[in-house]
């Protein structure tokens, strides 16, 4: 089985894989081990977003997806072709399966935005100059900046500059789109337009998210599904609908998280672990 | 029988039977770019009827197939007549729906902006003379600032003088003394081949030392710190700049040539002297290699020396010292608080730190050079 693209004219019958298969994950940078034991599936189409307190392993997690780290231990396998040990050519087709919004954008300051956006289709496809350049503004017109096409990013906001890094990293239609913090520093009318964005792509297109963030209104808006990690578990400590972990999840460290409850000194809380850039 | 068409991709088609095309296939990008140039709609069917185009074939389409239907409906209107796409999965419907064909008239990049010569001289003359505005500004606002300093020296921040000292003196050092010793080799190994067809060689080493310690020893010495420290001052303050923390020190209400340029202008302005006493004896080391090799005595070398050069050259080549540090450092500053949005800005901040400073360097030591000559030093 191969990771497709992104399908517009929907195979109702693909919906139930599980695109992306972590087992056993251990993640950390040399000696330092900040998760271990973590396992989880996500599902074609699906929206999951990747929750915890800060220093609690999200973007570490999210870099291991990503293939920009190493795991110390477990597989990650992507529509089940093993990620981790692909190497090569095998690697680098899997690479072209997924985009990644990175959380400052990341895009290239010499380029315009058109460009950025063109970037990858010109390296990656066959397409004539006319017809990435229209695919290129279809992207930009997406996610509302096609008048803003010509202009380089330090020209533009940094709302525009990560809606802009949203369209390149669909320039080439994956199947996966990973956003790390795709809210932070953006005003609530922007930051709801992307998340209505994620949405509308996840069910049309039928793209699979992964979604690292803190803001409460954007996982509500956003999520099918949540990953709750946690520092001092090293691991996850909750799964499922954000609703029904927010109103009923045993586990208090969750359930003070979605009420945005502060420390109260017990050192399982979120905010005694790391600390939510919410303000209470 | 209306004309017939068919053009095939490995996993797209399009085809034109009796006035209707075809569209059929996989419609991503190899499929869109297979198809793109042979995309040719058939003649309308009748004067202000719709071209008809049937794509219930279409077996996949992602974000390159949307763009070749785009480009249908384009083509469409370039020709002056209607399109009407039938058997289109609701899914791609949907996403094609919001794009209006009339919003891409244009693709591409703009065309460039015509060349205009007086006003491109012009816009250039400018910014010369806002640069000459800004730098004399900076330097009325570092003077200030230095008298301030001298006044309470206790208010400076010696932590980084003596950590930007380090940086750019001691760890300069290897560099500073190689390239002196084979600046002083080389200059005396290229004189020694035509003054000895003088008998005129042991003058070699009064050339080398009057050429190092009044003029080579401070400009090499200055050089060396515009493209190590300049630079580093420019690309840090630069960075610091692009981060907004410059505009948090002004909030602060810390002023940024206080907090980031006097450290370093002061650092500069004594290390450079300092490297280049080390350079002259490096240079002076380099030509008696090159005099011992031709035969001379190390006591006729040093002799020589002390006959040509006085202390008045070394404390001439020293002031020019003091003052191209204080240059190199000072507009390495001003480059880096002038830097503008963007991390390419860092870059062109360094480049222009470097160039600022060997300009300044030059036109420097030429005022030196007029200098002492009126002074008959």
């Amino acid at each position: 089985m191969k990771v497709g693209k992104a399908v517009l004219v929907p195979d109702n019958g693909r919906q139930l894989e599980a695109l992306i298969e972590v087992e056993d994950l251990a993640a950390g940078y040399g000696d330092q081990v900040i998760l271990e034991h973590v396992s989880f599936r996500v599902r074609r189409g699906e929206v999951l977003a990747i929750l915890g307190g800060s220093g609690c392993g999200k973007s570490t997690l999210l870099k291991h997806l990503i293939g920009l780290l190493p795991p110390l231990a477990g597989r990650i396998r992507l529509a089940g072709d093993d990620f981790t040990a692909a190497t090569g050519e095998a690697r680098l087709r899997l690479l072209r399966q997924f985009g990644v919004l990175f959380q400052a954008g990341a895009l290239f300051g010499s380029m315009s935005l058109l460009e950025n956006v063109r970037l990858p289709l010109e390296e990656f496809t066959g397409l004539p100059r006319e017809a990435a350049d229209l695919v290129a503004l279809m992207k930009l017109e997406l996610v509302g900046l096609k008048p803003f096409a010509h202009h380089l990013p330090a020209e533009v906001s940094g709302g525009m500059q990560k809606r802009a890094a949203l369209a390149r990293a669909m320039a080439l239609d994956p199947a996966i789109l990973f956003l790390d913090e795709p809210s932070a520093g953006l005003d609530p009318v922007t930051s709801a337009a992307l998340d209505a964005l994620v949405r509308r792509l996840a069910e049309v297109l039928g793209i699979t998210f992964v979604v690292v963030t803190h803001e409460l209104p954007s996982i509500f808006a956003v999520a099918d599904r949540v990953l709750f990690l946690d520092r001092t578990a090293k691991g996850v400590i909750a799964e499922g609908d954000p609703r029904t972990l927010r109103d009923a999840c045993p586990d208090p460290r969750v359930r003070r998280f979605f009420r945005r409850e502060a420390d109260n000194g017990d050192p399982t809380t979120p905010t005694a672990a790391g600390t939510p850039r919410e303000r209470p | 029988m209306g004309r017939q068409m068919q053009e095939t991709a490995a996993a797209a088609s399009w085809q034109v039977r009796e006035g209707v095309a075809f569209l059929a296939g996989r419609l991503d990008a190899a499929g869109a770019a297979a198809l793109w140039p042979v995309l040719r709609l058939p003649p309308p069917p009748a004067a202000g009827a719709a071209l008809q185009v049937d794509a219930s074939g279409v077996t996949y389409c992602d974000g390159a197939g949307l763009a070749l239907l785009l480009q249908l409906q384009r083509l469409a209107a370039a020709a002056g007549c209607g399109l009407r796409i039938t058997g289109l999965a609701e899914g791609a419907a949907r996403l094609l729906a919001p794009f209006d064909p009339a919003g891409y008239a244009e693709v591409g990049e703009p065309p460039p902006r015509p060349v205009k010569l007086p006003a491109q001289v012009g816009e250039a003359a400018h910014a010369i003379g806002r640069d000459l505005v800004a730098l004399l500004a900076y330097v009325g606002e570092l003077t200030a600032m230095l008298a301030r300093a001298l006044r309470n020296p206790r208010r400076i921040r010696w932590r980084d003088v003596t950590l930007v000292a380090e940086t750019a003196g001691t760890d300069a050092l290897p560099i500073v003394l190689l390239v002196g010793f084979l600046l002083g080799l080389i200059l005396a190994f290229q004189a020694a081949i035509p003054m000895r067809m003088f008998g005129a060689d042991l003058f070699v080493a009064s050339l080398v030392g009057i050429s190092i310690v009044r003029e080579l020893g401070p400009l090499m010495t200055a050089i060396v710190l515009t493209g190590r420290s300049g630079s580093a001052f420019a690309a840090e303050i630069g960075t610091m700049t692009v981060n907004e923390e410059v505009d948090a020190l002004a909030t602060m209400g810390l002023e940024p040539v206080w907090f980031l340029a006097v450290p370093r202008v002061l650092a500069g302005t004594v290390v450079t002297p300092l490297l280049t006493i080390f350079a002259n004896l490096a240079g002076l080391a380099g030509g008696l290699v090159v005099m011992l090799v031709l035969g001379f005595p190390f006591v006729t070398y040093v002799n020589q020396i002390k006959e040509f050069v006085g202390w008045g050259d070394l404390a001439g080549g020293l002031a020019k010292a003091v003052a191209f540090g204080f240059l190199v450092s000072a507009i390495g500053c001003l480059r880096g608080l002038q830097t503008g949005r963007g991390p390419s800005a860092v870059g062109a901040a360094t480049t222009r730190a470097v160039v600022s400073g060997i300009v300044l360097i030059t036109v420097a030591d030429g005022l030196f050079a007029v200098l002492f000559h009126c002074l008959g030093w």
